[in-house]
């Protein structure tokens, strides 16, 4: 209850943090070279009658990685799948407020999801091979299957992404193997694989390692690192380790509220909220 | 130890219990196609599936007689309404599965389960009145019309159920890579539901195979070949149920074995149609 009042009192410019530097695998930047790529308005995401997130307003920043973490059943799986419209499928899911990517409301009228896919794509906990394609048939699955028939095209764009998520080197002999002959991190690799041959302007990751082994994982780091040049990636991560290594910003969530936002590294050192203090020393969560 | 014991006899009793079940569900299933080799078999020979009916004379004066006619009859017909309910099942099935919030979702599944229930020989005199009337003959495609109505609500109910058991995680994974809704449908959740999309076809299929209620007064029956092939949609047409109900009430006994003879030839049928059926849907890949 405390809690919820807090987050209401503040206004959107004091929970948010930008004004500090802060550093980042020896690059130094500063807010000012910061782009707002997308931004929440007021999220609310209803199950029924209960409720999923509320009024969260937080942006995200271009070529970034963004970080949400907090405790499970927290509302930040509910967040994520609020930026690229997945709860349409929710029949009782209801989203109120506003998804800005590049200052248009992805919930307005005339924006077909679709399209808002194509441009936010999604890495989900679980590995999700397409069970009765090839592991290269499910690389190019997001181009194949709306008509990309080019097999030079296609070749390169599976070598590129199974290269990408670490992968190609151990499937490179048996691409016509089935997807779900892989092992369970390899089968999550090859999801992410999937999801980078659409080159998505923004990428969601839910989770993406908690599956892999940590040679697997490390391998998904470093690819985070290098696909924030061109992605903006947002990540739940359990793993505060993770969530200091690989990005730029950090979202605290608490019981569907949005706690506190801000640099990584401000989060982790000095957070403003008790909460989170409470939360990142292991007090609770 | 006295517990451990009467656990181990409880266990046995269960088991036998459902070793019983069992064989009490096989055994009129073996009964019956004891029975119906035994009184048919002698009635097969090759004239039987190379000759036409003809009266009854044929067969009481010994005269070469068959079912060539009703076992193409049958093909034709039933693959006729396969062709015809598929496509409608199917796409009844994907709305009943894919679009739960759909306006229509809700009508179509009181209309699917009522047409379900409908007795089949209704189904017939719906086709009469809509095909039969119109044409001014009865005919092999208002049979097939009438055993499509079997099928479609078979296929549409087992079509959902299959589609249904497909995680919904394999649907968000194809959304999210920005496929729309229907291609993740047709090219994501059908092929992974391959198996149980057939096993529904061939459940409908199989249920309408064996109906000669619909057939009384759509296709009607035909003692001859006809003409030709179109002969088989335009004009009267025997099948195998129909023709093994009237050889069975006719009163001649040469009649009566022919028409175990039928029973054996349908049965055939049905048990080719599903082998061949599991044969084409084999998996691509075996999953470990």
């Amino acid at each position: 209850m405390m809690m919820e009042n807090l987050t209401k009192e503040k206004s959107l410019t004091s929970i948010i943090d930008t004004s500090s530097e802060f550093q980042f695998n020896g690059v130094k930047s500063t807010a000012s070279d910061m782009k707002i790529r997308m931004e929440t308005k007021n999220l609310t995401v209803m199950y029924g009658k209960s409720t999923g997130i509320k009024d969260v307003s937080i942006p995200i920043y271009d070529n970034k990685v963004t970080a949400l973490i907090g405790p499970s059943g927290c509302g930040k799986t509910t967040f994520l799948r609020a930026l690229n419209r997945m709860h349409d499928m929710t029949r009782i899911a209801k989203v109120t407020g506003e998804v800005l990517l590049d200052n248009k409301n992805i919930y307005d009228e005339d924006v077909n999801p679709v399209i808002i896919r194509r441009k936010i794509g999604m890495v989900f906990q679980k590995p999700t091979p397409f069970p009765t394609m090839s592991i290269y048939d499910n690389v190019v699955a997001g181009l194949k299957l709306v008509g990309i028939r080019k097999k030079s095209l296609l070749q390169d764009v599976c070598e590129k992404a199974l290269t990408q998520a670490a992968l190609f080197d151990e499937v490179k002999d048996r691409l016509n193997d089935s997807g779900v002959s892989l092992s369970g991190g390899q089968q999550q690799r090859l999801s992410i694989a999937r999801a980078l041959a659409v080159e998505p302007e923004v990428l969601l990751m839910d989770e993406p390692t908690s599956s892999l082994d940590p040679q697997a994982t490390t391998r998904i780091e470093e690819l985070i690192h290098t696909l924030k040049n061109d992605v903006t990636i947002i990540i739940i991560t359990h793993n505060m380790q993770q969530a200091a290594r690989v990005s730029d910003k950090t979202a605290f969530f608490y019981v569907g509220d949005l706690v506190e936002m801000g640099d990584t590294r401000n989060i982790f050192t000095k957070p403003k909220e008790k909460k989170t203090e409470e939360y990142l020393t292991g007090r609770f969560g | 130890m006295k517990t451990l014991r009467y656990r181990n006899i409880r266990d046995k009793v269960m088991e036998s219990i459902i070793i019983i079940s069992t064989v009490l569900v096989l055994l009129p299933l073996i009964i019956i196609i004891v029975h119906v080799v035994v009184h048919g078999i002698s009635a097969i020979n090759w004239e039987f599936f190379t000759e036409e009916l003809g009266s009854p004379s044929r067969a009481i004066q010994g005269r070469p007689t068959g079912l060539v006619h009703t076992i193409l009859g049958t093909v034709v017909v039933d693959f006729m309404a396969l062709a015809l309910a598929v496509p409608i099942g199917i796409g009844a099935g994907i709305m009943l599965s894919e679009y739960p919030d759909h306006v229509l979702n809700p009508t179509l599944r009181i209309m699917n389960d009522t047409l379900n229930g409908m007795p089949a020989i209704l189904k017939g005199l719906f086709a009469f009145v809509l095909i039969v009337k119109p044409m001014g003959t009865f005919s092999g495609f208002a049979g097939a019309v009438a055993l499509a109505f079997v099928m479609i609500p078979i296929i549409a109910r087992t079509t959902e159920s299959a589609l249904m058991s497909i995680p919904w995680s394999l649907r968000e994974a194809g959304l999210a890579i920005g496929l729309p809704r229907w291609r993740v449908v047709l090219s994501t959740v059908m092929p992974a539901a391959k198996t149980g999309l057939v096993t529904g076809i061939l459940i409908g299929f199989a249920r309408a195979a064996g109906e000669a209620a619909p057939l009384l007064f759509t296709s009607f029956g035909n003692n001859y070949l006809p003409n030709n092939w179109l002969g088989f949609i335009f004009e009267p047409v025997d099948t195998l149920p129909q023709r093994l109900y009237s050889l069975a009430i006719s009163p001649y006994s040469e009649w009566h074995s022919m028409g175990w003879a039928a029973a054996i030839v349908l049965l055939l049928f049905v048990i080719v149609c599903f082998v061949g059926a599991r044969l084409l849907t084999r998996k691509k890949f075996q999953t470990n």
